[in-house]
């Protein structure tokens, strides 16, 4: 399809203004043109915005088992309030008695967040799950400079995990230390021992971890790593796993993100905006971005925060979205939503499993990871052909080649939000593929053929970068 | 209550059956017996309609204005009908990251288009697909400059939320920040060289800057250069459609904050950070980016690209963790420039300009001061305490200026008719009689 820019008639308009009816005033400095913005009809803008959208692939079109990234349904009703006018159309400077209702749904959804992870204290303004970590370790960070802890300069994360968490480490000035997994996908407790020292400022750990796997050892881990004298960061990316099995603060972690984006329900908008808020034990509160709300925003000793992550509150509109979730859900409806993720993702990997090789075979949480190594080896065919033949079958892929420690890798997570006959429906056709891979493994090469583009060239978009429409 | 799952209890015998598990909590083996939660401690679930009507009641809550006259980096500008409804298709909101491109199209090419747009505003070469917000864009703009030097200097009135967040991420980083405060509230040239040191790797400026003030931002641009240094330009998207653009200043980096471009205030909590760069800092620039190539038939194809920065492939060496970003906003953005296109844009703009001036005009003849004499774009500063001129406009449905040292900052924008601005005017009389 066109760009808007390319569909572009000079004259043409979908905006108008009333007349002003005071005097113009000129600038002395002025830009040399006008912006070259479009020039279109209002019908034009709808409907060319509206083929994107049909060139768009979202939970609403179909199953979306992208691991590690949770994509439940998003309720519509939560969408009705997130855009109720009250809430959207207020000033960041009114004063607290005009912003009752914004204060309320923070205060009680920090609170609420708070009893589902176990820590006493939070803050909602990191807008995204890598926000969250770059300001819980910076929490981390501040709290050794305040003890005069200088000499604790080294952040100790698995091998399986996420990159971002090596990356905000390394944003807070930390030096990264990669601890190896076990044979069973967890972390090697006698590694970790040789690992932490003096210099341990903390770990990041997410658990279950990216191969969907709970460490059975975590109150062990933790202890070890509070013994070094460094503290524990929970990476809350696969906590729809565990809500209101256990909790990140009773596991012995000190510092806490949620993505609110994936736990609670709210949608990914193709990208963003999520909401990433990080929890913490008492004992860091004081270190918390400002300003702080919550049950006793009094008790806190401004001076020792880190400061600001973000101007404002944070991402509001995801923070109702959450709420709403959660009141709608309830207690026993969130536990019962992680119950029925990992129920949904054990019997995928059970049917799955008769055909394909699990990484780790034992009872997952949300998620599994498969191994196609041995397709690949028998057939030609890689884990990325057989993400494109999904994507002809009507589903969304999994996510390829993550983590990092399994070869040809592919995630699963289903969610708490599919059916039975859907998870049977895309064990059908992961059978079906293998078979397809089995009789002519180059076929695949050509995958997706029913989409209105193929396989990019990839490598020539990064040699030679267009990233702008050029007029 | 409502759970939006599906599973009847049979199906759940059936799939507990295939695994081979005889309760739900029965999947739960490795978690330790000591920490096990046989339920979470939160009241007991509701209807959909009841929640509903709990956020109506929240909403309620809240005081809104018929008429905003407030800014200090989030505005108030008119939302096109059509912007909401394009936005809100399905497809857009419930997708994830755009990682399978075949199927992704149309959110890549709506970043695409963002991109192009964004580079329109700011005549720089390249943009990403989104920062946080404009602060936290500002920020990491700081960590991209710093490569062998080590220092930043804020210049003049920076927006003090964008100023601290800076600070967060220059202690992070280990980087050095100072600032140097303006004069007669603007940046002070004439010593702007001479602050300049050799560890200063950039200079950071806002412009309009936070009292609404314009700048000579090619002036400082040149200075900056000639000192080796690099320069931050913090612009207002409004404002860009009518000022010098940072690409003709000459700048290296440019970002700012979205809002202004079709989001709600939302109380500060519907931004997108723009961050847009020239070439020489593509490798060093955070966050996604989309480019366009082909498929194997020649077809037109957009992807994410340059990945090679990125956190997922750089790990420990990515300068930034920036992973989820601002995308729905971002696409905001992009249909509310296509709809009010080249002309309307200007528009919006100019009438921004004209009715702060009037107002600020009105409100000296009304014996008002300012509490600066230099170009303003659509905030200024009237000097005294307005609290008693904003009770007697509250009443009146408008939302007066915000406090600012040694006075009240406000802002006009296309959305002020003239009849309000007057009745400003006169409040300011009524409050200055009581």
């Amino acid at each position: 399809m066109k760009l808007i820019f390319e569909i572009s008639v000079k004259g043409r308009r979908a905006f108008d203004l009333e007349e002003s009816k005071v005097p113009s005033y000129t600038l002395k400095q002025t830009r040399n043109d006008y912006a070259e913005l479009p020039e279109v009809a209002e019908i034009d803008v709808v409907r060319h915005f509206t083929e994107m959208s049909r060139n768009s692939y979202g939970v609403d079109n179909g199953f979306y088992p992208l691991g590690s990234c949770t994509m439940k349904y998003n309720p519509k009703v939560n969408e009705v309030i997130a855009a109720l006018d009250g809430f959207n159309n207020v000033h960041p400077t009114q004063c607290c008695k005009e912003v009752g209702g914004t204060t309320e749904v923070t205060e009680t959804l920090i609170e609420k967040l708070c009893v589902l992870s176990g820590m006493d204290s939070m803050t909602l303004q990191p807008a995204a799950g890598a926000h969250g970590e770059f300001t819980g370790i910076a929490l981390i960070k501040a709290y050794h400079q305040d003890h005069g802890d200088t000499i604790r300069t080294k952040i100790i994360i698995p091998d399986s995990a996420h990159g971002t968490n090596p990356a905000s480490a390394n944003m807070n000035g930390f030096e990264v230390v990669t601890c190896p997994s076990d044979s069973e996908g967890g972390v090697d407790i006698e590694e970790l021992k040789k690992l932490v020292g003096k210099d341990t400022a903390g770990l990041m750990l997410t658990n279950p971890n990216t191969l969907g796997l709970y460490d059975k050892n975590i109150l062990k881990i933790t202890e070890i790593v509070h013994n070094a004298g460094g503290l524990c960061y929970y990476d809350g990316a696969n906590f729809n796993a565990i809500m209101g099995i256990c909790r990140p603060g009773d596991m012995g972690f000190d510092v806490v993100h949620l993505n609110l984006h994936k736990t609670m329900s709210t949608p990914h908008g193709g990208g963003g905006p999520g909401s990433g808020p990080v929890g913490c034990k008492a004992f860091l509160a004081s270190y918390l971005p400002v300003p702080v709300y919550g049950p006793k925003p009094s008790d806190y000793d401004q001076n020792k925060s880190i400061g600001k992550v973000r101007a404002n509150i944070g991402n509001f509109p995801v923070y109702l979205k959450a709420f709403a979730y959660i009141e709608t859900l309830g207690g026993d409806g969130l536990r019962e939503a992680s119950q029925l993720a990992v129920l949904n993702a054990n019997y995928m990997l059970a049917k799955l499993k008769k055909e394909f090789t699990v990484a780790y075979d034992k009872i997952c949480m949300h998620e599994f990871v498969l191994s196609l190594s041995d397709i690949k080896e028998k057939t030609g065919a890689s884990a990325l052909d057989v993400a494109k033949a999904l994507i002809d079958n009507g589903i969304h892929p999994p996510t390829m080649y993550f983590p990092l420690i399994v070869h040809e890798a592919l995630m699963f997570e289903p969610t708490e939000t599919e059916s039975i006959e859907t998870l049977d429906h895309a064990c059908e056709v992961m059978f079906k593929i293998k078979k397809q891979a089995e009789q002519n493994g180059e076929a695949l090469h050509n995958c997706p053929v029913t989409t209105i583009v193929g396989r990019a060239d990839e490598v020539n978009a990064a040699r030679n970068p267009i990233l702008k429409y050029e007029h | 209550m409502s759970k939006y799952t599906p599973h009847t209890e049979q199906d759940v015998k059936t799939m507990l059956n295939t695994v081979g598990v005889s309760s739900l909590d029965g999947l739960y083996k490795d978690v330790p017996r000591e920490i096990f939660q046989k339920e979470l401690k939160l009241p007991k679930g509701k209807s959909q309609y009841a929640v509903e009507k709990q956020m109506r009641v929240l909403a309620g809550k809240n005081k809104t204005y018929g008429s905003v006259l407030r800014g200090g980096g989030i505005y108030d500008h008119i939302i096109p009908a059509a912007v909401n409804a394009l936005t809100g298709r399905a497809e857009f909101v419930t997708a994830y990251t755009p990682y399978q491109a075949e199927i992704s199209q149309g959110v890549l090419q709506g970043i695409f288009e963002y991109q192009s747009l964004m580079c329109a505003l700011t005549q720089m070469d390249i943009s990403n697909a989104s920062m946080y917000d404009g602060a936290q864009a500002a920020a990491e703009a700081i960590v991209m400059c710093c490569e062998r030097k080590n220092k930043a200097l804020v210049l003049g009135q920076v927006n003090p939320q964008y100023m601290a967040v800076m600070r967060t991420y220059c202690n992070s980083h280990n980087i050095s920040i100072d600032s140097i405060s303006a004069k007669d509230g603007l940046v002070d040239i004439n010593t702007l060289a001479d602050s300049i040191d050799a560890d200063t790797a950039c200079v950071v400026a806002q412009c309009p800057n936070y009292f609404g003030l314009i700048e000579d931002m090619k002036a400082i641009a040149d200075i900056a250069h000639v000192k080796n240094v690099k320069f931050i330009y913090i612009f207002n998207p409004v404002a860009a459609a009518l000022l010098p653009t940072p690409g003709e200043c000459g700048v290296d980096v440019a970002v700012g904050e979205g809002q202004p471009l079709g989001l709600p205030m939302a109380y500060g909590g519907a931004t997108v950070g723009i961050l847009t760069c020239n070439k020489a800092l593509l490798r060093r620039m955070p966050g996604r980016v989309v480019g366009q190539t082909t498929d194997h038939n020649g077809r037109r194809v957009f992807v994410l690209t340059m990945q090679a920065r990125e956190q997922h492939i750089r790990r420990e060496k990515a300068l930034s963790s920036i992973c989820s970003n601002q995308a729905l906003n971002a696409l905001t953005t992009t249909v509310y420039l296509s709809l009010v296109g080249k002309v309307g844009f200007v528009e919006v703009a100019r009438q921004c300009v004209d009715k702060a001036h009037y107002l600020a005009n009105e409100l000296v003849k009304a014996g008002a001061k300012l509490k600066y004499k230099t170009e303003f774009f659509h905030e200024f500063v009237v000097e005294g305490d307005g609290e008693k001129w904003n009770k007697i406009l509250a009443e009146q449905d408008i939302l007066g200026g915000m406090p600012a040292p040694d006075g009240t900052l406000w802002c006009v924008t296309e959305k002020a008719d003239k009849e309000t601005l007057d009745k400003v005017v006169i409040a300011y009389k009524e409050a200055r009689s009581i």
